[in-house]
Parts: C-alpha cells; sequence; structure tokens
C-alpha cells in the first residue's frame, strides 16, 4: 500500500475533473463509469473531494455490521482479502474471478454488471444501497491494486 | 429427462433402450444426463454464484418460487433486472423437468436424497464447500452429466 500513496491521491485528485477519470482507470469504459459515480456523488455528498482509495479499501475488507447475510461482514468474504487472488463465493465454494484490475483487467467495463452487483452485494454486506461515492472508492481502490 | 428419479423403476430392457438413445459417452451406464443450459443469460446470471444447474433438475412449480424470490434467495439478496429475470424465468418454467413443486431447493427432492444417502461430513470438507457444489464431486455436472459415483 504504502509505495502507491501518492498515485493514488493524484488519482483521486485527477477523477475529481470529470472526463479526466480515464488518467486514473486506464481503461475507457472504466473511465465512463467512475464519471457517472463522480456526477452522482457530488450530487449526492455535500463536499465531496474525489474517490479515495483508503476508503475503497475499508469498504472492501469490513468488517461491517447489519448486512442481509451475516457470514459475509466484508466484500473480501467472497472476491478474499487479497483482491488479485481467486476469490471464493462464502457459501457454495465458487470460483470468482480476481478483484483487482491489475489481475483481471476486464473489472468495472459493463456499467450494467456494475450496477447489478452493486446493488445486490452491498445490501448482502452493508444492509442497504451503496452511495455512489462508496461505488467509486471502491473501484479506485481496485483499479489501483 | 428429470434425472435418477425416471431412471430408477425402469425395467432394464427400458434402461439400456434409454442409455441407446443417450449414447455418446463411452461409459454411458456410469452417467446420468440432464439437457445442458442452453440459455445465456441463464448461464452467466445464475452462474455467477453457483453452478448453473439445469432447468430439468426441478419442476416448473419450484423454479417459479425461486424467481419470485430471488430478493432472498436462499437467505441473499440475488435480484436481476426485471427482462433479465423474465427471460430466466421463461427458459427455466418451459425447460422444467419433474419433482415436487413444493420444494425449491434440488437437494431436498427425493431423487436426490436417495441418491445421495451418505455420511453427513462429506459436505463439510473444504472442496466441497455445501451440498450446491455439484462439480466438486460430479467433474462433468456443468454439461449436465453426472457421474454416478
Ligand atoms: C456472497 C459473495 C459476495 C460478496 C460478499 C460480495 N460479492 Fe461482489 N461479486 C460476487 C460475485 C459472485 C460476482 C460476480 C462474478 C464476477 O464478477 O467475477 C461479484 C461481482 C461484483 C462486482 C462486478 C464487478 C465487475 O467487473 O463487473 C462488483 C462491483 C462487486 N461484486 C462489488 C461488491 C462489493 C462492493 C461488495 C461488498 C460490499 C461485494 N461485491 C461483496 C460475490 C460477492
Amino acid at each position: 500500500m504504502r509505495p502507491t500513496k501518492p498515485i493514488l491521491l493524484l488519482a483521486a485528485a485527477v477523477s475529481l475533473g470529470a472526463g479526466v477519470a480515464l488518467a486514473a482507470s486506464g481503461d475507457p469504459e472504466r473511465a465512463r463509469i467512475l464519471d457517472g459515480y463522480a456526477a452522482q456523488a457530488k450530487a449526492q455528498t455535500p463536499g465531496f473531494a474525489g474517490f479515495s482509495a483508503e476508503r475503497g479499501r475499508a469498504l472492501y475488507l469490513g468488517p461491517h455490521t447489519g448486512g442481509k447475510v451475516a457470514d459475509t461482514p466484508g466484500c473480501a468474504s467472497c472476491h478474499t482479502r487479497d483482491p488479485a487472488g481467486t476469490g471464493r463465493h462464502y457459501k457454495t465454494g465458487r470460483d470468482i474471478l480476481p478483484m483487482a484490475v491489475s489481475a483481471n483487467p476486464k473489472r468495472f467495463t459493463d456499467p450494467a454488471e456494475v450496477e447489478k452487483r452493486f446493488e445486490r452485494d452491498c445490501v448482502n454486506v452493508l444492509g442497504r444501497a451503496c452511495t455512489a461515492q462508496e461505488k467509486g472508492d471502491f473501484i479506485t481502490f481496485l483499479s489501483n491494486q | 429427462m428429470s434425472p435418477t428419479r425416471s431412471l430408477r423403476p425402469l425395467t432394464g430392457i427400458a434402461a439400456l433402450a434409454m442409455l441407446a438413445v443417450t449414447a455418446g459417452a463411452a461409459f454411458a451406464s456410469e452417467f446420468e444426463r440432464v439437457r445442458p443450459v442452453t440459455h445465456a443469460a441463464t448461464q452467466k446470471e445464475c452462474g455467477e454464484c453457483h453452478m448453473a444447474y439445469q432447468p430439468g433438475l426441478l419442476p416448473a412449480a419450484s423454479w417459479t418460487r425461486i424467481m419470485d424470490g430471488l430478493q432472498d434467495h436462499f437467505g441473499e439478496n440475488a435480484s436481476l433486472p426485471a427482462d433479465t429475470a423474465a427471460a430466466i424465468r421463461s427458459y427455466l418454467t418451459q425447460n422444467a423437468g419433474s419433482g415436487d413443486g413444493r420444494l425449491i431447493r434440488i437437494t431436498e427432492q427425493r431423487w436426490w436424497l436417495r441418491k445421495h444417502d451418505f455420511a453427513p461430513s462429506i459436505w463439510t470438507r473444504k472442496s466441497v464447500a455445501a451440498k450446491s457444489n455439484c462439480e466438486a464431486c460430479h467433474r462433468t455436472a456443468a454439461q449436465g452429466l453426472y457421474e454416478d459415483d
């Protein structure tokens, strides 16, 4: 984590300006998704100052309480604590491809898939929908992993 | 085409005839066959969290209940966009098998229980994880070929 911090801060700063998320995410489709969340976050969250990989990391690891599924206190419960590793569905044992963009460049490039999974996984882990800022934080964290 | 249930009571001759029809696998007698999933959305959406179970493994009434309850799918929120859910619902119900439509778990159907009558400790092995993980033992389950072991 340490050595990448300045880059993360830079990325967060860059993604503030809509349209420039591409520099941070490296894929035009992922950049569009991030820009969309940034626009929503600006409207929803007073004082929104860009996405934070650190906050994304905390969201990813948990532990959280109040989720619909008590056995999954974090996103890491299925996606594993090492986002570059292969995940495992906590109950069925099904493999899940790595979440880190470095290990799986297709991550966060299909907006419908991304929204569908946020909608679902956030309720199971947090007991509520994720905010646009949380979604952007999550993708920013994993884009730098 | 429901798996074992229909095979069991058949006479030897009928069973042989069935095998001839489903021939192709070198050791057909060691497999139970179910028509594989042929619907892309079903394969993708169901297959994210568990093996995409073949529609023939449950009767239509069970699939209807499952698709009615995706918000609380065995304790998890597994909701889908309405159009995707509708397409999957019709594929599953139109290709459904037979069984007890009051039960939504494949693993509670009578034919399933009869075929899996062994020590409960098997289910807690790390490689198995859950009864829902057909492929832990039936390596070709995703293709609808259930090794009879
Ligand atoms: C119950 C297991 C489970 C938990 C817990 C879980 N996920 Fe997932 N998640 C999955 C599965 C399965 C997929 C789909 C398979 C895949 O994309 O490889 C997925 C995919 C995703 C995707 C889609 C990524 C893409 O590239 O399209 C996002 C976004 C996501 N999860 C976010 C989260 C967040 C945020 C949390 C924590 C709040 C979380 N997940 C917790 C199982 C889980």
